[in-house]
């Protein structure tokens, strides 16, 4: 292990499930309110995931009231709590961004079953 | 003046106490060791020379060799000379550490050879605007416009910024945020970017604008 690599896997969480793109994630924020914490679940499809070790990060996005909201996070940032994922998905390519000109039934993404 | 000579490794990110991702560059920094030390009274002025890097013996020829051996430290590869106030604090084969320079905290400055860019237009090397996309320029975006008047003084002055070699100088970095140093395994963490590639040289003082 070289000494770039040691400064890197410190900062490395291993309590971050395996997930990739088309999965349907609950990603647990905190959120610092005026001297309070709380947390509060962004829930969405990974549509990308780029980069690798200690600068990896997702792409998570869901449907608002009708729009789009898309939020990018580390993988190993320590805001994120927790990482659930709820569902399985089947997809052919490791970036989604075509859902991005989806809506509704189109913009769905198959379960996938072993 | 609080030196160490280094060799950039690369950068990543690190996340600090309040959870932001800070970009860091890594530096394994010294074990750099006293040489010479230069007294007013031998050489007219006060300096140290400093020591840092691996060499193998075999490639060390016999002057430099009974150089390092007249401090009793073992030939290294690179050799260079701080001027220091006092040089009372220093001895012969001194062996100065990462911890003993900076602190978590701090601030540093760093120099080092910057990556080489070839040849360069005047809008990469000297930061010029440029010229209009549209409005009827023809083939002249990126080109540096006039360089000087007519039959007065009916010469281009010397020092005029133009296209040319770029890179490859040496530059220095002022106050830089010391992230991280790790004692152990000799290496400094320094917010943002230094000069040079990975693998390349740095000289690491303590910030001369500390106070700033």
């Amino acid at each position: 292990m070289n000494d770039l690599h040691a400064v890197e896997s410190a900062h490395v969480r291993d309590d971050i499930p395996e997930f990739r793109a088309g999965d349907t994630v609950k990603v647990h924020v905190r959120v610092v309110e005026g001297g309070r914490e709380r947390i509060q679940i962004f829930e969405g499809v990974v549509i990308a995931r780029n980069g690798t070790s200690v600068r990896a990060s997702f792409t998570v996005r869901k449907m608002s009231f009708g729009v789009g909201v898309e939020r990018v996070f580390p993988v190993h940032a320590p805001i994120i709590s927790k990482i659930e994922v709820t569902r399985r998905g089947d997809v052919r390519r490791s970036k989604l961004y075509y859902l991005r000109d989806r809506v509704g039934k189109s913009a769905r993404i198959k379960e996938l079953r072993d | 003046m609080k030196t160490i000579l280094g060799q950039k490794l690369g950068m990543t990110q690190v996340f600090d106490e309040e959870a932001r991702a800070i970009p860091v560059t890594v530096i394994k920094a010294g074990p750099c060791h006293v040489v010479q030390i230069k007294t007013t009274k031998t050489d007219g002025y006060s300096a140290i020379q400093i020591a840092f890097g691996e060499v193998k013996p075999s490639s060390v020829n016999k002057p430099a060799a009974g150089h390092y051996a007249k401090a009793g430290v073992a030939p290294a590869k690179h050799l260079i000379e701080v001027r220091v106030e006092d040089t009372a604090e220093y001895e012969l084969g001194q062996e100065i550490n990462i911890a003993d320079v900076l602190k978590k905290g701090q601030k540093a400055d760093v120099s080092g050879v910057s990556k080489g860019k070839g040849f360069a237009g005047v809008m990469k090397r000297h930061n010029f605007a440029g010229q209009n996309a549209s409005h009827g320029v023809h083939k002249t975006h990126r080109a540096p416009g006039s360089i000087g008047a007519c039959a007065t003084p009916a010469r281009v002055f010397k020092g005029m910024r133009m296209a040319g070699r770029m890179g490859g100088e040496r530059v220095t970095t002022l106050s830089l945020d010391v992230v991280g140093v790790d004692a152990e395994r000799n290496l400094l963490l320094l917010g943002g970017s230094v000069p040079g590639p990975k693998g390349s040289i740095v000289l690491v003082r303590e910030a001369v604008k500390a106070g700033g």
